[in-house]
């Protein structure tokens, strides 16, 4: 790992505005709440919470490529580590832990102890299969997506199902080879 | 300490969300009804009484033979009751403080719809432990 001055994801998260967690958290659970109301059935909001995560997180690519100068990660277990304690710390204020690698490196699990959006947050049995924290794994899966990594993340544990922590599971399926978005004769 | 006790939660649109019977005297259903009874009969008292004070906790506003009436009223109108026959006011108002803020933690939950019944048994538990502890 020798980036120029890559920024810690603690100097980076002291640097940026930041708002009231509880106002976070609020309109976090006000969004939710209308999807719940909109789409009726919870598996559509689940995917629409990953789709918004999506949406969110191709953009926030290129914030957290600006602000943290990280540069390119060798391979996948870097970028899962990078991912976890800078860009975690980062947008979110707090950092997860990466474990349970599998032999060819390419599928691991990234542990959050602490979830600012889940503060409050309790289940009720009509709403016993959403996962309340969708947005999450879109979003990793849509910055990865966005530096050609073609990755899967799903949730494994999750404290309001009653589980210990929150854990997501990310499956690297393919890495896209870069190339020009044009050929040279369109 | 108490032998009779139930506690209920009135919305503000005057539906009851949350009951329980918090004594440790033996349950009888008979006694369940006639405790809603007189919870339900305090009600018209504390709308003529909750706008004459600016406290929260109203205190005894009713009693029926030996078991009095406690309520104590939040700033969106919506009312925690307590039927009682112990003369522990200090306890009581703890009680009904910490219920408070057990409450008001509910209503952050954005899953939970305002006004309606509060299904949570991680409430219900906590409130059940704050009764035998003040109570």
């Amino acid at each position: 790992m020798a980036p120029i001055a890559p920024r810690s994801g603690d100097a980076v998260f002291a640097n940026v505005e930041r708002v009231n967690a509880e106002l976070f958290t609020l309109t976090y659970g006000a969004i939710v709440r209308q999807l719940l109301t909109d789409l009726e059935e919870v598996e559509e909001v689940n995917k629409q919470l990953d789709q918004m995560g999506y949406n969110i997180g191709i953009r926030l690519i290129d914030e957290f490529l600006a602000k943290s100068n990280v540069s390119r990660c060798v391979d996948f277990k870097e970028t899962a580590e990078v991912i976890a304690k800078v860009g975690f710390k980062m947008f979110l204020g707090v950092s997860a832990s990466v474990t349970n690698w599998d032999a060819d490196g390419t599928c691991c699990s990234l542990i959050l102890e602490d979830n600012p959006l889940v503060d409050f947050v309790e289940l009720p049995d009509t709403c016993q299969g959403l996962y309340y924290c969708n947005v999450l794994s879109g979003v990793i899966r849509g910055a990865l997506e966005m530096v050609s990594m073609k990755t899967e993340v799903t949730w494994v544990r999750d404290m309001l199902r009653g589980d210990d922590a929150y854990e997501l599971k990310v499956k690297l399926l393919k890495q896209v080879p870069e190339e020009y978005p044009y050929k040279d004769d369109e | 300490m108490a032998s009779t006790g139930c506690f209920i939660i009135v919305s503000k649109n005057d539906i009851p969300i949350y009951e329980a019977e918090v004594g440790s005297a033996a349950k009888k259903e008979e006694a369940a009804h006639q405790h809603q009874f007189i919870l339900h009969a305090a009600l018209d008292i504390v709308q003529d009484l909750a706008w004459t004070t600016s406290a929260m906790f109203l205190k005894a506003v009713d009693r029926f033979n030996d078991l009095v009436v406690s309520v104590y009223v939040t700033a969106g109108h919506t009312r925690l009751m307590l039927l009682h026959d112990s003369r522990n006011e200090d306890g009581i108002k703890s009680f009904f403080q910490e219920v408070h803020e057990l409450y008001v933690k509910i209503l952050l939950n954005p899953l939970y719809l305002p006004g309606s019944r509060i299904t949570s048994s991680h409430f219900d538990t906590k409130v059940r432990a704050l009764a035998r502890k003040y109570l």
